[in-house]
C-alpha cells in the first residue's frame, strides 16, 4: 500500500473525479432497478408485485434502523411504535370524508372534513413520528443497552394500548380497514431509494463518523468535541421519521391498519435484519431484509400445508443464533463490502 | 369504600406475588451473567402448560407443584447451557438479541405444538371459594398465591444468605473472575442460579391459569416485560429489590384499574410502561439501590 506522501499528483486528480463516478454508478443502478421493477410490474402477477413492494419497504425500514441501531449504537426496538403512529396519522388524513363521520366519531370537526392525498399525508405522518421520537428520546435516550431496548419495547405496548382503546379516533381493536390503496410498488421503490441514498450520504459524512464515534466510545467521542446526547436524539428522530413514513406506506399498500399490525415480532425481525447484515452496514441490511422477507414468504405455503404456523419465525430465530455464534458482528460488520464501497463512493478508505 | 379498597389490596398483592416470582429470577440471572434473559417470561408459559398437562392426567396438586418447580429448573438450565454459556463474554447487545431469539423460538415452537387457541384452566372448586375475613372476602386462590410466594421467597433468602451455594452465587454476581480465582465452580453456580430463578417463574405459571382462567402459548411475553419493569423499580440485580418491585407494580396496577373509572381499565399496560419510563428518569438505578457513578 502506498502512503499519502508518495502519492503522485495524478492520484489526487482521481480523488476529485471519482466521487462523481460513484454518483453515476448510483444513478445507473437506480435506472436498471427501475427497469426491473417495470418489467416485474408488466410480467408478473399482482400478488408478486405486492410482495416486491413489501420487500422494498421492509428493506427501507431495516436500513433506517441501521442508522439508529447500527451507526449510533442505540439499541432501539421502537420501530413498530413509530410505524403505528405514522400509519394511523396518514390513514386518518387520507380516509374519505364521507365515511369518516360514521366510522370515527371522535375526530375533531376540522379533521373530519379534511381528506389529503398520499404525499402530504406521508409527510405529516413522518413529522408525527419524529415529534413522538423527540419527546420519548429526550426521556429514554440517557438509558443504555438493554434498558433502552426494554423502554422502547414498552413504547410499542403504550402505542398499541392507545390505538386499542382510543375508539373515537382509531376505531379500537378493529382498526381502520378499507383504506384507499394509494401506494403501489413505485412508491415503495422510491422510498427505498431515498432512504438508502440518504443513509449512505449520512454514513460517509462527518455527522455519520461522529455517530460511529459515539457508538464506539461515548466518553472518547465527547472528549473530541462531539455532543453525544444531541447526536443520539438526532439519529433516533431520523430513524423514527423514516419508520413512520414506512408504516404509513405499508398501511396504504395493504389498505388496513390495526393496533396489532406492527408488533414486537416485527421489531425483532427488523433487528435481526440489521444484526445479520452487520450493524452499520447498509448493504448488509438490504441483503438481509431481502433474504428474510423472501424466506418467510416462501415458507408460508409450507406452514399452511403442514399446519405448523410459526415455523418461519423459528427458522429466522435459529438462523440468527447461528450467525451470532459464527460471526458475532454480522455478515459485513460495520462496513460495506469492498466492491460496493468502491463502486458507489469512489473511495478506498470509506 | 374502605372494604372495596381492601379487596383491591388483596388482589394487588396476589398479582404482585406473581410479578415478584418472575422478577426475582430475572434479577438473579441478571445479577450473575449481566444479561437480560428475555426467555424468562416463556418459562412462565412452560410452567402453566405443564400444570395443565398434569392436571389433565389427574396428578394430585402437591405433586404437581413439585413437578412444576422441576420443569422450570430444567428449562432454565437448558436455556443457560444451550445459549447463555456460548455467548458469555460477548457484547451486551449480542446477548440481548440472542435471548430474544430464544424467546421467539420457544413461543413459536409452542404455537406449533399447542396451537394458538387459548385453553381454559381452572383450579378445583374449593380453591375458588371465597373466604371472608372481617367483611373483606378473598378467593382461596389469591390467598394461596400470597402465602406460597412468601414461603418460596423465604426459602430463596435462606439459600442465598445461609448456604455455601448462596455465598458462591453472591460472589459470582459480585465479580465472576475473582470468584473463579477463589475456587468457586462458576459454571455450576451460574447453572444453579438459572435453575432456581426459572423454577420460581414456573411456579408463577402454575398459578397463572388459576388466577386468570385461560392460558395460551404467548402468555409469557407480557409478564416477562413486567418483571423487567419490577426489577427496574427495585434496582436490577437485587433480589430484595425485585421482590419489592413486583409487589409495588402489582399493587399500582390493580389500584390503577380499581380506583379509576371503568373506561380507563384498557390503559393498564400503557400505565405500567409509562411508570417504567418515569422511574427510569427519576431514579435510573432503582428505588432501593444506591446510585453508582459510571466510570469509563
Amino acid at each position: 500500500m502506498s502512503t499519502s506522501h508518495e502519492t503522485p499528483p495524478v492520484k489526487l486528480d482521481a480523488r476529485v473525479t471519482l466521487p462523481r463516478s460513484g454518483f453515476v454508478a448510483a444513478i445507473l443502478t437506480v435506472l436498471i432497478a427501475s427497469a426491473a421493477v417495470f418489467a416485474a410490474q408488466q410480467g408478473l402477477s399482482s400478488y408478486v408485485v405486492t410482495l416486491l413492494a413489501l420487500l422494498f419497504i421492509n428493506a427501507a425500514l431495516a436500513v433506517s434502523l441501521t442508522l439508529t441501531n447500527g451507526l449510533t449504537g442505540l439499541f432501539s426496538l421502537g420501530h413498530p411504535a413509530f410505524m403505528t403512529v405514522g400509519a394511523y396519522v396518514a390513514a386518518i388524513l387520507t380516509f374519505p370524508v364521507t365515511r369518516k363521520g360514521t366510522m370515527l366519531p371522535g375526530l375533531p370537526e376540522w379533521l373530519a372534513a379534511t381528506q389529503l392525498s398520499i404525499l402530504p399525508a406521508l409527510l405529516i405522518a413522518g413529522a408525527a413520528g419524529g415529534l413522538l421520537a423527540l419527546f420519548v428520546g429526550w426521556a429514554v435516550l440517557r438509558l443504555k443497552g438493554h434498558y433502552l431496548a426494554v423502554a422502547t419495547l414498552g413504547l410499542i405496548i403504550v402505542v398499541q394500548g392507545l390505538a386499542n382503546n382510543w375508539d373515537g379516533i382509531t376505531r379500537g381493536g378493529a382498526g381502520l380497514s378499507g383504506l384507499p390503496r394509494l401506494v403501489d410498488v413505485w412508491w415503495a421503490f422510491g422510498f427505498l431509494v431515498l432512504v438508502v441514498a440518504f443513509t449512505w450520504r449520512l454514513k460517509f459524512s462527518s455527522l455519520g463518523r461522529s455517530m460511529m464515534a459515539v457508538r464506539e466510545n461515548e466518553l472518547a467521542a465527547q472528549c473530541s468535541g462531539i455532543n453525544p446526547a444531541r447526536l443520539k436524539i438526532l439519529a433516533f428522530v431520523i430513524g423514527a421519521v423514516l419508520a413512520a413514513v414506512g408504516g404509513a406506506l405499508l398501511a396504504h399498500l395493504v389498505s388496513v391498519i390495526t393496533p396489532k399490525t406492527y408488533s414486537v415480532l416485527l421489531a425483532f425481525n427488523l433487528v435481526v435484519m440489521v444484526v445479520i447484515g452487520g450493524s452499520g452496514s447498509i448493504f448488509g441490511a438490504l441483503l438481509a431484509a431481502a433474504a428474510i422477507t423472501i424466506l418467510s414468504e416462501a415458507l408460508r405455503p409450507v406452514e399452511e400445508s403442514v399446519g405448523l404456523y410459526g415455523l418461519s419465525q423459528v427458522i429466522v430465530a435459529v438462523c440468527l443464533i447461528i450467525v451470532l455464534r459464527l460471526r458475532p458482528s454480522g455478515l459485513f460488520g460495520s462496513g460495506e463490502p469492498g466492491l460496493v464501497r468502491r463502486l458507489y463512493s469512489g473511495r478506498r478508505d470509506a | 369504600m374502605s372494604q372495596y379498597f381492601f379487596q383491591q389490596l388483596i388482589n394487588g398483592f396476589s398479582l404482585g406475588s406473581l410479578y415478584a416470582l418472575v422478577a426475582i429470577g430475572f434479577s438473579m440471572i441478571y445479577g450473575i451473567v449481566r444479561l437480560i434473559n428475555f426467555a424468562h417470561g416463556d418459562v412462565v408459559m412452560i410452567g402453566a402448560f405443564s400444570t395443565l398437562a398434569l392436571v389433565t392426567a389427574g396428578v394430585p396438586w402437591p405433586i404437581i407443584l413439585v413437578f412444576v418447580l422441576a420443569v422450570g429448573a430444567v428449562a432454565g438450565m437448558s436455556i443457560e447451557m444451550v445459549v447463555f454459556r456460548s455467548i458469555r463474554g460477548a457484547s451486551q447487545v449480542t446477548g440481548f438479541i440472542a435471548t430474544l431469539a430464544v424467546s421467539i423460538t420457544i413461543q413459536n415452537s409452542a404455537l406449533m405444538l399447542l396451537s394458538g387457541q387459548p385453553r381454559n384452566f381452572l383450579f378445583p372448586a374449593f380453591m375458588r371459594q371465597r373466604v371472608g375475613v372481617g367483611g373483606v372476602n378473598a378467593s382461596l386462590t389469591d390467598i394461596a398465591i400470597i402465602v406460597l410466594t412468601l414461603i418460596l421467597i423465604g426459602g430463596l433468602f435462606l439459600i442465598v444468605y445461609r448456604t455455601r451455594l448462596g455465598t458462591a452465587m453472591r460472589a459470582t454476581a459480585e465479580n465472576l473472575t475473582a470468584a473463579r480465582l477463589m475456587g468457586v465452580a462458576v459454571n455450576r453456580t451460574v447453572l444453579a442460579a438459572f435453575a432456581i430463578g426459572s423454577a420460581l417463574a414456573a411456579v408463577a405459571g402454575f398459578f397463572w391459569g388459576g388466577k386468570f382462567g385461560q392460558i395460551d402459548p404467548l402468555l409469557g411475553f407480557v409478564p416477562g416485560l413486567k418483571a423487567f419493569v419490577a426489577c427496574v423499580i427495585g434496582g436490577v440485580g437485587s433480589i430484595g429489590g425485585a421482590m419489592m418491585g413486583g409487589y409495588i407494580l402489582g399493587l399500582a396496577e390493580v389500584l390503577f384499574v380499581g380506583l379509576l373509572p371503568q373506561e380507563y381499565s384498557g390503559y393498564r399496560d400503557t400505565f405500567v410502561f409509562l411508570l417504567l419510563i418515569v422511574i427510569l428518569l427519576v431514579r435510573p438505578s432503582g428505588l432501593f439501590v444506591r446510585q453508582v457513578e459510571e466510570r469509563a
